[in-house]
């Protein structure tokens, strides 16, 4: 297939590795955050560190939409849902996603109407069908979805359609990543920057990342070869003593981004004093809510909303996890008591995060997987 | 340090494998979506609350469908229910796939389908017109599968407590074959095949609900193989071992329970799984693996490796499994099948070992490796 195929060609992935391998300077180590979930899906999914030296080590950051969304959110979401004349909807991956009571599966097993949707513009379109139902858009991501929420406010707001409203949550990445560098538990040698979110707040954000913490930063596509050059990529920079930000993923991600999609969140929405992230805490500046001049669609202002904080179950560590602190398997309930099946922890939830990768796809030493498929 | 390091997963993982091996227990309160996906959840549930409930010798190997004598007779007996939306889609509609199914469930068992009946769940207001459309593709089903549909039952329930019109068939067929098919039978040294590109179904329901916005010429495969499993075991009778239709769950739930029952480990060349470029661009637009997507008319085939033995196996556990599937057994069931026109697209696309017993694995076609789990319920889309 065009597009595709050749970002998973392995006579190139077996080039690159060699390359890759002549870059590690003896008796050094290396580890890498990608900061995006959807890197980590990649790489699992493809078996990618089979072409890595065992001397570098790629390490799960906190960039998987769902897995940051704190308990308490997911219980006032499933708080708007039981209102009645209401329909909630959201994107697939968070539908099994626990808060304190329950997932919106549970929810939706004991009556509320919650519906999956692809995009906020499908749930635009549920509320103009259904002029006698509130619909409520569960709003969660980081940069890439951002600007998808704002222009369906816009649209909204320009068809006069008065049914719908949205359950902001959306996140930014960089008050995360600054997060991650403050923390004294890690010590990185480079990240693998996140390609979609790059789309829409280009490369420059990145800056302060190279310069004030001397740490090199590559912004990668998603196909594995997009990765495994970045690898390389954040090598030859070590190797030749430089810590810049780099592109790439420039077939897709303009160094400026995206100015009209920032432009629409910015008419739509502002950061909010705090936010809490799941795991990491309450970080500054670290959230979007709606501006006070679209609170007929700010599902937040709209319904009364209960706004409990749920603290995190006591065994779960996804907090080490996002931080790229513990590998998955590290966490104490890692596939006993947590498992896709009966998830404690988000990042055991979403197919991006970095313990339903592992689970799913590597739940075997690399080693032994290596011998057996020989 | 890094051996410590790596004891101490081997350890983990140790833990987790016994963890997964702990009987089933339904820990929800309520039913959910996720039951009924095909996964691990539904396992679960069959497992903790129908197995638990029914346990018998013929209900244990939960296989498509139980098989046992009756008066001298060797007969199969399966049963299937059909909910599926929307009622019509594209290469068929809930009535060829009602008599379809259930023919497979039949003849994966090795069996010559012969009686079916109907059961139907209609929804006040329902359209007579539609109702005589599915009838219509029922009878035609049944005529391409040399069945006949022999009873049935009706009932109606009000607007609102059903969707339009829901179809269950169970069927009997004979068994005309001694050795068992099965899927604890597989061995190492055994090949594994599947009958033509997949997900084509699964992928065919997910646009034909009109939520995506995504186009592709793409048709359910949906088709009767009692055909096609005759003459594969007219070819290579004795040499095959087990055979499931992939349906819910799609092929890697198929491969799971291989390698469960049987305890051995099976590994998949991802280059060789044949997948139609319109399905796989849909799974690559949507996030979500072919390997899982329901089929409709596709199976998984293991068949003996050389010189192993007639149904039974040796069961040695040799297991290197190097070779020994690349010879003339696993050719001569890929012939037999693609001189079927429902099985042109079959492909070799894996084989058993005996190491790492109750695992899939997956040689990515990038060159990694991984494995293939099962999954707990539907696969969702991700968000981007």
């Amino acid at each position: 297939m065009r597009f595709v195929d050749e970002y998973r060609d392995a006579d190139k992935a077996r080039a690159l590795s060699a390359r890759i391998a002549s870059l590690c300077e003896p008796g050094r180590t290396y580890k890498f955050m990608e900061v995006c979930g959807g890197h980590t899906h990649t790489i699992y999914k493809h078996g990618l560190e089979d072409y890595l030296p065992e001397t570098i080590t790629l390490v799960h950051g906190p960039g998987c939409p769902v897995c940051v969304i704190p308990m308490g959110r997911v219980d006032d979401a499933i708080h708007i849902a039981e209102q009645p004349d209401v329909i909630m909807t959201s994107f697939g991956d968070m539908m099994r996603v626990p808060g304190g009571r329950g997932s919106f599966f549970d929810s939706t097993a004991q009556g509320a109407d919650i519906r999956m949707v692809y995009s906020p513009l499908d749930a635009l379109k549920i509320a103009r069908r259904e002029p006698d139902r509130r619909v409520v858009f569960m709003a969660i991501g980081f940069e890439t979805t951002t600007p998808s929420t704002a222009m369906t406010v816009l649209r909204a707001a320009a068809e006069d359609v008065r049914n719908f409203s949205v359950f902001c949550n959306h996140v930014t990445i960089i008050p995360a990543i600054k997060a991650i560098l403050d923390s004294p538990d890690l010590r990185l040698d480079g990240f693998i920057g996140p390609g979609h979110v790059s789309t829409i707040i280009g490369c420059r954000p990145y800056e302060f990342i190279a310069r004030d913490y001397g740490r090199p930063l590559v912004v990668a596509g998603f196909e594995p070869l997009d990765i495994l050059q970045s690898v390389y990529m954040l090598l030859l920079q070590l190797a030749e003593g430089r810590s810049e930000v780099e592109n790439q993923y420039a077939r897709v991600v303009p160094w400026a981004g995206n100015g009209k999609a920032l432009r629409a969140i910015t008419e739509v929405m502002e950061l909010r004093p705090y936010f809490e992230w799941r795991g990491l805490g309450f970080i500054s500046h670290s959230a979007l809510r709606m501006r006070e001049k679209y609170a007929a669609y700010d599902a937040e202002r709209l319904f009364d909303i209960p706004g409990n904080r749920v603290a995190d179950p006591k065994a779960c560590q996804c907090g080490e996890v996002l931080k790229g602190v513990l590998k998955p398997w590290e966490c104490k309930v890692f596939g006993t008591a947590c498992t896709p099946e009966t998830p404690i922890g988000t990042c055991m939830v979403s197919s991006e995060g970095a313990c339903a990768a592992y689970y799913n796809f590597g739940r075997f030493s690399r080693q032994r997987v290596r011998e057996a498929t020989r | 340090m890094t051996e410590t390091r790596a004891t101490r997963e081997e350890q983990v993982l140790e833990r987790i494998d016994r963890a997964r091996q702990r009987k089933a227990r339904v820990r929800e309160e309520h039913i959910t979506m996720a039951h009924g996906a095909g996964g691990k959840a539904t396992q679960t549930l069959i497992e903790a609350v129908f197995l638990d409930a029914f346990r018998n010798p013929l209900l244990e190997p939960l296989e498509d469908g139980a098989v046992f004598a009756a008066g001298g007779t060797r007969l199969a007996f399966t049963t299937d229910s059909y909910v599926v939306s929307p009622l019509f889609f594209p290469g068929g509609d809930i009535g060829d796939l009602a008599v379809n199914g259930t023919v497979n469930d039949l003849a994966v068992c090795g069996a010559r389908p012969l009686y079916l009946s109907a059961g139907f769940v209609l929804e006040e207001g329902f359209p007579v017109e539609d109702l005589r459309r599915i009838s219509a593709s029922m009878a035609r089903a049944a005529a391409a599968a040399e069945v006949s549909i022999v009873t049935g039952d009706t009932k109606v329930v009000q607007r609102g407590k059903a969707d339009g019109c829901y179809v269950t068939t169970a069927g009997v067929g004979l068994l005309e074959r001694d050795a068992p098919l099965g899927v604890a039978h597989a061995r190492p040294g055994d090949a594994v095949l599947v009958s033509g590109p997949i997900g084509e179904h699964g992928v065919t329901i997910m646009l034909a609900r009109g939520e995506l916005d995504i186009e592709a010429d793409v048709t359910s495969d949906t088709a009767p193989l009692n055909g096609l499993v005759t003459a594969l075991l007219a070819a290579v009778g004795g040499k095959v071992r087990c055979l499931r239709d992939a349906t819910r769950g799609g092929v890697a739930t198929i491969l799971n329970e291989i390698a469960r029952a049987s305890g051995v480990a099976v590994v998949v060349e991802e280059d060789a799984v044949p997948v139609r470029p319109a399905v796989r661009g849909a799974c690559e637009l949507l996030g979500i693996d072919p390997l899982y997507v329901a089929c409709e008319g596709r199976m998984v085939v293991v068949v003996a490796g050389d010189g192993d033995g007639d149904g039974a196996g040796d069961g040695d556990g040799d297991g290197d499994g190097d070779g020994d599937a690349e010879g003339g057994v696993a050719d001569a069931a890929l012939a037999a099948l693609r001189s079927h026109p429902l099985g042109e697209g079959a492909a070799i696309v894996g084989r058993v070992q005996d190491d790492p017993p109750g695992l899939v694995l997956l040689k990515t076609a990038f060159g990694g490796t991984r494995i293939v789990d099962v999954l707990v319920g539907d696969p969702l889309p991700r968000i981007c």
